[in-house]
This record gives structure tokens, sequence and C-alpha cells, in this order.
């Protein structure tokens, strides 16, 4: 009998820069994604900022991984979620969200897909277990 | 219950240490099995050989080593160690350097992943 797939939820709750925690659980992220399991993200809170297009760290005087998030569905990363009421919160709509892949038949850019907090509320219920950052 | 735990905080600084520790005593008391410990971020930080606390202070790495002798799994993130200057030789015995697989092994075998950080 086949093992069954886990659900992992990341939630992404802080900003993205000024501290590391962000930063590093992407590269959580990107190496869970290359194992059995069912990965979901969910940016929410100040953590939506990370999600922004046109981040420029320059000025900060650090890299920025910002264009990483652009790789997130060729990792096969495809279940990225923003919550809607943080986003309105933080003065952003959807046409402020980066691209974080693109269809493979239609080359359409992906953009994160914005959700009521009552669904991720029940995603939440759902997972086997939940990584914050 | 099988139960992992992930430190995202340095020694010291912050209660998340010493919270997990507490916490894995306790549920080791009542019986659950701890799958693994896992340091990330300044986590990593809390079981280098070279912290000196003041005497009369819990000394925090060599409790850390003590709960590995026990036979606990203790992983401290290869990428967030690297990145502090944290590698083998300065780790206190009964722990162990690797990769965020072993983070996602912990995530899928236990049943619960607790998480102590900002």
């Amino acid at each position: 009998m086949a093992e069954e797939i886990k659900k992992i939820m990341f939630t992404v709750r802080k900003p993205p820069h000024g501290t590391i925690y962000v930063y590093e659980g992407l590269e959580v992220k990107l190496i869970m994604a290359a194992y059995d399991a069912d990965i979901s993200v969910v940016f929410m809170d100040d953590g939506v900022f990370a999600v922004k297009q046109g981040q420029d760290t320059k000025d900060l005087g650090i890299k920025g991984f910002a264009a990483t998030y652009g790789a997130l569905v060729d990792y096969e990363i495809t279940k990225v979620f923003v919550d809607r009421k943080s986003m309105e919160d933080r003065g952003m709509t959807e046409d402020d969200l980066l691209v974080i892949g693109e269809d493979e038949d239609t080359e359409e850019p992906i953009k994160p897909q914005v959700v009521d907090s009552d669904e991720i509320a029940a995603m939440m219920a759902e997972q086997h277990n939940i990584l914050a950052f | 219950m099988k139960l992992a735990v992930c430190i995202y905080e340095g020694p010291y600084n912050h209660a998340a240490s010493d919270s997990a520790y507490n916490f894995i005593q306790a549920a080791v008391q009542k019986g659950h099995e701890i799958k693994g410990i896992f340091f990330y971020h300044d986590g990593v930080y809390n079981v280098t050989r070279l912290m000196e606390p003041p005497q009369d202070d819990r000394h925090i790495a060599n409790r850390w080593s003590a709960l590995g002798a026990s036979g606990i799994d203790i992983v401290v993130c290869i990428a967030a160690a690297k990145r502090r200057g944290i590698v083998d030789d300065v780790l206190v015995p009964h722990v162990r350097i690797s990769g965020l697989g072993q983070l996602t092994m912990m995530a899928i075998e236990a049943d619960r992943l607790v998480v102590f950080g900002d």
C-alpha cells in the first residue's frame, strides 16, 4: 500500500526584509519541493510584501530574493496563496503581485492566488504540518 | 505521539531555545517520541562548544548535547550554519550538521512539527 502523501503548508507572515526569516524560509520551500510532499504556501500579514513586484534591495546592500519567487512553479510549487485581507489592508491589489512562473502550455504568467481568510483556515485544517516563516 | 521540534532562535538572546528544551523534556516524560530536533536560522548557535556562559547559569549547548546523548537526533542546518560560521569543528558532541532534507523528513514523519521562534 502506498504511503499517503503528506500535506505541508508554509505560512509567510513576516515582512521580507529586515530579518532573514523569509529568505531562509524560501530556501526550505525549494528543498522540500523536491520531496514527496503536497506543498502549499500562504502569504499573509506582512508576508504579503514578500510577493510584491518591483522590489529593489540595492540600497539595502543585500542581494534580495524576490526573483526566486519567479521560479516557484518551475520547482513545482503551484499552490501559492495570498490572504486577500492582508493584501488589501496594506494597500496592495492583485496587480501588485509578482509572477511565480508561467503556464507550461499557454505560457501565460502565473500569479499567486488571492483567497479569503476562511479558505486559508479550511486549508490549514487539512494540513499534516505547518511551518511558519 | 511522534513529535519533531524546530528552533529558529539563538541561545540566551531569546526564550525559544529554553521553551523548546522544556517542551521536549515534558514530552519525553509523558512518553512521546521525539523524531528529531532541527536548528534553523540563528538557532544554529545553540550547539556551538565555543560558548562559555557564566558558571551559575544554564549551559545551553551542553544541555542539547546531553539530549543528543540520550538518543534524540539533533540536526543543524548546513546552509544556515555555513552562513553563520558554524562548522563541524565547533559543535558539541551528539549533534550533527545536515541538510534541510532532514527537516523535510521530520515534517513528513512526525505527527506534529513544533516550531519555536518569532
